[in-house]
């Protein structure tokens, strides 16, 4: 290795500085506060005594904390699959468009970005309230009698989490799909595949990088996501991520850093089956 | 002849750009290899893939085996396809690939095994099934392509310029496989390339298009012989393209005056101008004879201008009159002994030389 090789190195270390402090302070140091903390009592000054126990995690598994964990699971694997069902099929018809078509389409999506998200759903509130224009359109228009309540029920969590995350699905979705060279789905037709049969057994492998590149995205942050089900759903069931910050409210800090740690842990394996399934698609950040 | 396996019937297709391809109509019969020859953006891909099914033409027919199947998808259509970057499924291995159209037809297991294994000997990639696309090299894809469409036992085979991407050694051992692999299946071959020597190889027909029409079909010696037009003459092999006139009709013959000079031509069954029309006459260079004695008709008088030796053939430049100037290729190294400038008597044979109508200018 010659000299300016190395004075290159060592410049590029040098560059990378301020990521690592940035992770350990941040990520790695804040990691091991709540972890750590999650093996104290819960106590009068500052919050913890020096106890240290396993209590936290023996209260995890009473029936109420598995039953908001359950809760949450089943909302974000709700949340996911509607995700697929839809942003799957907008990322692939996405790709298919014209250049120019595909960049509006890209704008719209990105647009609602440049917005708080606690301001969007806000505007989703006002859109489903009892005499919002959601309510008032469909009674203009005879279907109705009375106002539905949409406002504060499951349907409106779902709908907020959709909304919230399914750009996270459509975007890795598009890019695989946009990358694939359609002479193999045109290979599959030619050697008699209809074109569903190719869609399923060529199209679909072929992206599935993206797609489960897009579970993950999805996935993961709505286990965490407390504020939707704070406004859309008035918090009539609690979710894990409310529970944390109700834990907190409350000054249970042990308890609120146990529950955290339990996501972290759920998250880490949804990444360890994402990628021992193989999952090759554009995810370095994990 | 037999009835044709496939007829294209007055072909249109339009982009929205203008006609990609203008009335193209084509026999094809059983066991033929035949080879669609062109320059890009002639719309030899886009033919093959209006057979394939993969593009619906604008306007004309497609019928293969008596059958009309202009309005069908292309898994309904009896033709396979080996496609230019070969398309194999990256996520299958070779096995799975070859067998996939045998899968979707719904053939037993065991039927697909043997008729994958049968199909990878014939390709000489016995023991490679249970290889990745991404673990072979060019060649060896290209094979589990060829394999991949000849299992399912077309009616016709398209293969789009299928040896592009193979470096020279191997295109022309492909080119070797590739014909007698045909004339093992029999399986009628509708074949593209840009190459004409790749054609003129292979082929037992050749159709040659241009500019979304047919310029000539033949068999490769006709289309190299006997062009038809001025285009067919130029894009296979290398000609002397005389521009001119036609000054004189007779029962012998006719004269044709280029640029000041009178050459000695014949009419043919497609082509016979009359006095005042413009044609070219076709000389391959190494049709050309010169020498210091006049004989074997060698009637005219010229001058060589340059000369080149050029692997075991000598390039010989001669002027006839001021324009003209013809490139002459001899194999036999005696005629060394004319030096540059020297005065010689130029002829050959009015038969190997064809006339063809002149393009306009802006054609050429």
């Amino acid at each position: 290795m010659d000299a300016s090789h190395k004075q290159d190195l060592r410049f590029s270390r040098l560059l990378k500085l301020p990521m690592y402090l940035w992770s350990i302070v941040f990520v790695f140091v804040a990691l091991l506060y709540v972890i750590g903390l999650s093996f104290l009592s819960r106590g009068e000054i500052m919050g913890v005594t020096g106890e240290v126990t396993l209590g936290n995690y023996a209260r995890l598994a009473s029936p109420d904390y598995v039953k908001v964990l359950l809760q949450s699971l089943k909302l974000a694997a709700l949340t996911t699959a509607i995700c697929i069902l839809v942003g799957y099929p907008f990322g692939y018809l996405m790709a298919r468009l014209s250049p120019v078509a595909r960049s509006v389409v890209m704008l719209l999506i990105i647009v609602p970005f440049w917005t708080n998200a606690l301001i969007r759903i806000y505007g989703w509130r006002i859109l489903l309230m009892s005499n919002g224009p959601v309510n008032t359109l469909l009674m203009n228009l005879g279907l109705i009698h009375e106002p539905l309540k949409l406002l504060y029920t499951d349907g409106a969590v779902l709908l907020g989490m959709v909304y919230a995350l399914i750009p996270f699905m459509i975007l890795p979705t598009f890019t695989t799909v946009d990358k694939l060279d359609f002479s193999v789905v045109e290979a599959a037709r030619d050697l008699g595949a209809s074109p569903l049969h190719a869609f399923f057994t060529v199209t679909v492998p072929l992206t599935l990088p993206g797609l489960m590149a897009g579970c993950v995205l999805v996935f993961i942050p709505s286990m965490g996501l407390f504020f939707l089900n704070d406004l859309l759903g008035g918090s009539k069931s609690v979710l894990a991520g409310g529970l944390i910050q109700q834990l907190i409210n409350s000054r249970d800090l042990p308890m609120a850093a146990a529950l955290s740690v339990l996501l972290l842990a759920v998250t880490g394996a949804v990444i360890a089956v994402y990628r021992k399934v193989g999952g090759t698609g554009d995810m370095s950040m994990f | 002849m037999a009835e044709p396996v496939l007829r294209l019937d007055g072909l249109c297709k339009d982009y929205g750009e203008g006609l990609v391809l203008s009335g193209l109509s084509l026999d094809v019969y059983p066991g033929e290899f035949l080879t669609l020859l062109g320059p890009s953006g002639c719309g030899k891909t886009t033919t093959l893939r209006i057979i394939a099914g993969l593009e619906r033409p604008t306007a004309g027919r497609v019928v293969i085996d008596g059958a009309d199947v202009t309005g069908l998808p292309p898994e309904k259509r009896p033709v396979n396809t080996v496609f230019q970057n070969y398309a194999l499924f990256p996520h299958m291995n070779v096995f799975q690939n070859i067998a996939y159209g045998l899968k979707v037809l719904g053939i037993s297991k065991s039927e697909q095994k043997e008729r994958v294994m049968a199909a990878l000997s014939l390709v000489r990639l016995t023991g490679f099934e249970r290889r990745m696309p991404s673990q072979l090299s060019g060649g060896q894809r290209q094979r589990v392509a060829i394999a991949r469409a000849v299992v399912l036992q077309p009616k016709v085979l398209l293969l789009d310029e299928p040896l592009g991407a193979l470096d020279l050694k191997l295109r022309q051992e492909m080119q070797q496989e590739l014909k007698s692999l045909q004339q093992k299946l029999g399986i009628t071959f509708v074949y593209i390339t840009h190459d004409q020597e790749e054609a003129l190889n292979m082929s037992s027909r050749i159709v040659i298009l241009n500019a979304g029409h047919i310029e000539q079909i033949g068999t490769p010696e006709e289309v190299y012989e006997c062009p038809l037009t001025l285009f067919a003459a130029d894009f296979i092999g290398q000609n002397n393209l005389l521009h001119g006139t036609v000054t004189a009709v007779s029962p012998e013959g006719l004269s044709l005056e280029v640029n000041g000079v009178t050459l000695p031509a014949l009419p043919n069954e497609v082509f016979s101008p009359a006095v005042g029309e413009r044609a070219a006459l076709c000389l391959r260079p190494q049709r050309i004879r010169y020498g210091r004695e006049p004989q074997h008709g060698m009637t005219l008088k010229g001058t060589i201008r340059s000369k080149e030796y050029v692997g075991g053939m000598q390039h010989t430049q001669i002027a006839l009159g001021g324009e003209v100037v013809l490139n002459a290729v001899t194999q036999s190294a005696e005629l060394d002994s004319y030096p540059v400038g020297s005065e010689v008597f130029v002829g050959w044979n009015r038969r190997h030389a064809p006339l063809v109508p002149d393009a306009p200018k802006e054609a050429v």
